[in-house]
């Protein structure tokens, strides 16, 4: 959502020159002085009418659960509103006049239905009160526009809860904002641990165990082991997660579906199987119950592997559209809507996007450049194939590196394309490097910073090939773009099975028992973050960006959303 | 629904007739549990609710009759029977319960006694979409003497030649020696696709098959397919390779059949996943220009137990294997309450009773296990046995490594020294060294003669 204000700016506004975390501060004081006055007012109405209490027991009951949270509110505001007294007191003398007003607020902030009743109230107490004094008015205007705002909100939801929190979220704000960090950067806490075992238990879902020594700098992150399933506890019929999700799961966990394009699309596609199977409950709504549903599945996929990027923002959309459903809507052309959305995403984001990055990249290749990609990217691949089609004259360099040794298979794709290749491990980059004229990567997701996370290594190929002034090119859809800021790989990363690292050679395995030396530790990183200094073109589906133009795609993103 | 459990329990146990002349085969008791306790416990335990049993009319009466089952196993039993006399192999049992068949299906036979964890066989089902997945296991050496037997080594037990790929996993090639003329013959296809292949021989099939539900419109169409394990295996995993490159198999023909609707529904998705395999930088295999799988559909995969019990009651001695190993497994006390044991009677650590027996003063008894109901009187001594139900030993005998079927009668004094004494037979008093077997209903011709190997 844009960017986050740091304690290091300052906020020039029409109160005055203010440090931001007195912004919120600000804000609330002076709103929270409306609400106050409108409280009490409303307390004296309560205790005063008689009228009110016809109109139904609901009312009330609700009334005095708000009144009581608010009286602790109240109590919380005084501590903190030592600013202006006399105000405050001005406005506890105009409250008392004119207790008609927020009367009308409290019945539209309940129903709809009750504003008539409302406004048959608030006139025969209006007649009461013939003197108004200067603040009287401005209480009365005050409360006035307080009403109106609350009816039209009254009649945009409709429901009680959003607007009576309104007033109870800005004394909230307050307090210091607690930054909740993600489940799977806690690891070594054990506080966090018994949280997340306690959901994955109120899920149903099993828990995964960590696996062997974790490097002390990255014991903060879940390291699982491929000989351990996540199935290994979950019933063979399996009743709880949808078949199509366990399977999901399990290809996630053996690396058979890799790659960020890949796995949201057979998330998206497990997600088709699921809605397809959906039936709603009877007295649910398929708008809040399917959601409900797929926290589950999410819980279980993410203890499989860690959820990437990409199929966070696809699971947002999801999310937002299953919402956005009408509740007259009938089942079955709710689906439909459904898997329509799910086909647009993965045709607009996904294979319209290469297309639209490929004829941008395209213009990049010039008859004889000498390509270097790293790892297998989809969409790397994808542009090479479509540049080769198109008659361009290149030469393609494959770096590779252990464990995952995925430059094998790019390198297969591009050759049986018939493009001319070279093969050769990282540790060979700056060999072959004054041969490159350009450096094509992947990315895993971009950071709202400008950052590029990408498979480990590409941090590794951009400083080299920065160092020989070699132009670096990431090229990403913008479905992977992401709003984390992160600065190190040391934060947020994964962990895989570190048994992948151990090697067979002539029959012997020399780390066979690795877990038995007590000062040995491996470490099989899967992703790293690339600066925006080395990189020197992104090539999205919107265009041609620099790197720090991150954020703009993202703000410009979140308005259209 | 992801998986429907069937069970085979209509098998005839062609293999030991001694012992199942009289009684089927899944009423066998081992450990004293009947032998289909065993399949259905590890169905239970994996978290199955519902299973299809196809077993005999005669099984069926035993099973809704025997309390004990009833009351362990909670799962619900659809029991299908068929008739005896149809020789109906495990395909023809498919077949004929097509209808009652709506997901993919895991078929298990009733003699098998694994401890396996199943998820290992149903995930490579899962995980790589294949057709069949199967679970095998190293054999191990029998150790108990066996009545009736000369040696060790079993004349004519055909060899089973199963090839895998490199990852142990794939299924390549599977063939009985007794289908084989001279030697083994590989296509040149799979050497080109697959060139490193091992093949093992030494396995034992457990008969657990997961299969998809294509393979069952499939066995609707070919009514020549009669048994799994016999016909529809092989078949499969030839049908890997075959030289169809339109992926047309017959698995697929079937679903021609299936309505328009569902065609429609599955070719988007099937793009769907053809999409995210093509984005995937994942292969199976490296080394030559082709995608995963080599762009078959059809996948076969084993999973092979390295440790583990796993034991198919086929065979008398796989029954007396069965019958040590088994009850150290289970936790049941190895004396049922129920049974009447006199404090004079000495009974082994590594023996079981079971329940309503009556066991009389200065008795002794190890390694062996009794059955039900089972009525020993005084000064009786038995080792390395296997009593089965309602056997009435008189006083005196001296039983050694013997199996005393279901309802016999051992006479007062008798010796019985590595026999097998059958079903409701008597044994005379103070027979030395008497070999009695059979069943008075039988014929001359279907007589067995054992030798018995006296020590």
């Amino acid at each position: 959502m844009g960017e986050r204000l740091t304690t290091s700016t300052l906020l020039v506004t029409d109160g005055g020159v203010i440090h931001p975390d007195c912004f919120s501060h600000q804000f609330t004081s002076a709103k929270s002085r409306r609400s106050e006055t409108w409280r009490t007012r409303l307390a004296d109405r309560l205790t005063a009418s008689t009228t009110l209490q016809g109109e139904g027991k609901e009312l009330t009951k609700e009334e005095k659960q708000r009144l009581r949270k608010e009286k602790k509110q109240h109590k919380k505001n005084k501590k903190d509103d030592r600013g202006p007294p006399e105000k405050e007191k001005e406005k506890e003398k105009a409250s008392v006049p004119a207790p008609s007003k927020p009367a009308t607020q409290s019945p539209a902030h309940k129903a709809a239905p009750v504003p008539v009743n409302a406004s048959a109230s608030e006139s025969p107490v209006a007649a009461e009160k013939p003197a108004k004094s200067k603040a009287e008015l401005r209480a009365e205007r005050r409360a006035r526009q307080d009403s109106e705002r609350a009816s039209k909100q009254g009649k945009k939801e409709g429901g009680q809860q959003s607007t009576s929190s309104k007033p109870k979220a800005t004394p909230n704000e307050l307090q210091p904002v607690v930054k909740r960090l993600p489940d799977h950067v806690q690891v070594d806490d054990p506080v966090a641990l018994k949280k997340l075992a306690k959901k994955l238990e109120r899920q149903q879902v099993p828990l995964r165990s960590d696996y062997g020594y974790k490097v002390s700098l990255f014991s903060h992150l879940h390291q699982y082991s491929r000989k351990n399933p996540p199935t290994q506890q979950i019933s063979i019929p399996v009743t709880v997660i949808h078949p199509s999700i366990v399977r999901l799961g399990l290809q996630y966990s053996q690396g058979i579906i890799a790659g960020s394009n890949a796995r949201s699309v057979a998330l998206l596609h497990a997600f088709k199987q699921v809605i397809q199977d959906y039936s709603t409950p009877p007295n649910e709504e398929l708008s809040r119950d399917l959601v409900n549903k797929l926290s589950p599945y999410i819980s279980f996929l993410s203890q499989c592997r860690p959820l990437s990027a990409s199929m966070g923002n696809a699971i947002k959309y999801i999310k937002k559209e299953i919402s956005n459903i009408p509740s007259q809507c009938k089942e079955e052309e709710a689906k439909r809507i459904l898997q329509e959305c799910i086909d647009s995403y993965i045709n607009e984001k996904i294979i319209l996007a290469s297309e639209a990055i490929s004829k941008y990249a395209i213009e990049k290749i010039s008859d004889g450049d000498v390509i270097l990609v790293y790892g297998c990217s989809s969409l790397v691949n994808h542009i090479l194939c479509e540049a080769f089609e198109k008659q361009r004259k290149f030469r393609v360099i494959v770096v590779d590196s252990r464990p995952r040794l995925e430059g094998r298979e790019a390198l297969r794709r591009l050759v049986k394309k018939g493009i001319r290749c070279t093969y050769v491990l990282i540790s060979a980059l700056s060999y072959i490097l004054p041969e490159v004229s350009k450096v094509f990567l992947g990315a895993h997701a971009l950071l709202a910073n400008g950052y590029v996370m990408s498979r480990v290594g590409t941090s590794q190929i951009a400083l080299v090939a920065k160092a020989y002034n070699v132009p670096v090119l990431v090229c990403c859809e913008t479905y992977k773009f992401c709003e984390r800021v992160q600065t190190d790989s040391f934060v947020s990363n994964e962990l895989d099975d570190p048994d992948d690292l151990i090697v067979t050679r002539n029959g012997k395995t020399h780390l066979e028992n690795w877990q038995t030396v007590k000062s040995l530790g491996l470490l099989n990183l899967v992703y790293d973050v690339t600066p925006p200094d080395f990189v020197d073109l992104v090539i999205t589906d919107l265009g041609m960006i620099p790197c720090t133009s991150v954020p703009v795609v993202l703000r410009v993103k979140n308005v259209d959303q | 629904m992801e998986l429907q459990a069937v069970l085979m329990a209509a098998g005839g146990g062609s293999r030991m007739m001694d012992l199942t002349y009289n009684t089927p085969k899944p009423l066998l008791p081992v450990g004293n549990r009947p032998l289909i306790w065993y399949p259905l416990n590890l169905l239970e335990r994996v978290g199955f609710e519902e299973v299809i049993v196809i077993t005999t009319k005669e099984v069926q009466k035993a099973l809704s009759a025997d309390h004990r089952l009833k009351t362990d196993v909670k799962m619900r039993l659809d029991v299908v029977c068929i008739q005896e006399e149809a020789d109906m192999g495990t395909a023809d049992a498919l077949r004929h319960i097509q209808q009652k068949i709506k997901t993919d299906i895991l078929v298990v036979s009733c003699d098998l006694i694994t401890d396996v964890a199943l998820h290992e066989v149903v995930d490579l089902f899962r995980a790589h979409s294949a057709t069949l997945s199967m679970l095998m296991s190293k054999v191990h050496e029998f150790t108990e003497t066996v009545p009736g037997q000369k040696g060790k080594k079993k004349a004519g037990e055909q060899r089973d030649f199963v090839g895998v790929d490199v990852t142990g996993k794939r299924l390549l090639f599977m063939a009985n020696e007794a289908d084989l003329d001279e030697g083994l013959v590989f296509r040149k296809s799979i050497m080109r696709k697959h060139p490193r292949m091992l093949i093992k021989t030494g396995l034992l099939d457990a008969h657990l098959y997961c299969l998809k539900r294509s393979v069952v419109d499939f066995l609707v169409h070919n009514k020549s397919v009669t048994s799994i394990r016999g016909e529809l295996v092989p078949y499969l995993v030839r049908k890997q390779f075959s030289k169809s490159l339109n992926s047309q198999n017959e698995t697929e023909d079937s679903e021609k059949n299936q309505k328009q609707q569902d065609l429609l529904s599955t070719s988007k998705d099937e793009a769907l996943l053809q999409l995210a395999r093509e984005r995937s930088c994942w292969n199976d295999h490296r080394g030559d220009m082709s995608e995963a799988y080599h762009g078959g559909k059809l996948r076969c995969y084993v999973h092979i137990m390295e440790e583990g019990m796993c034991y198919r009651v086929n065979t008398l001695a796989a029954y007396i294997e069965a019958n040590r190993v088994v009850p150290k497994l289970f936790e049941d006390p190895p004396i049922h309450p129920g049974a009447l044991v006199s404090e004079r009677s000495l009974v082994g650590s590594d023996s079981i009773i079971g329940p309503l027996c009556q066991i009389s003063d200065r008795t002794s008894i190890k390694r062996s296990n009794v059955g039900m109901s089972t009525t020993i009187k005084e000064k009786v001594k038995i080792t390395n046995s296997i009593i089965m139900n309602g056997v009435i030993i008189e006083e005196g005998c001296n039983i050694q490594g013997s199996v005393i079927c279901n309802n016999a009668v051992i006479g007062r004094g008798a010796d019985i020294k590595y026999c097998l004494v059958g079903s409701g037979q008597h044994v005379e008093p103070e027979g030395e060294n008497k070999i009695m077997f059979g069943n008075n209903n039988l014929d001359i011709s279907d007589l067995f003669v054992y030798t018995m190997i006296v020590y």
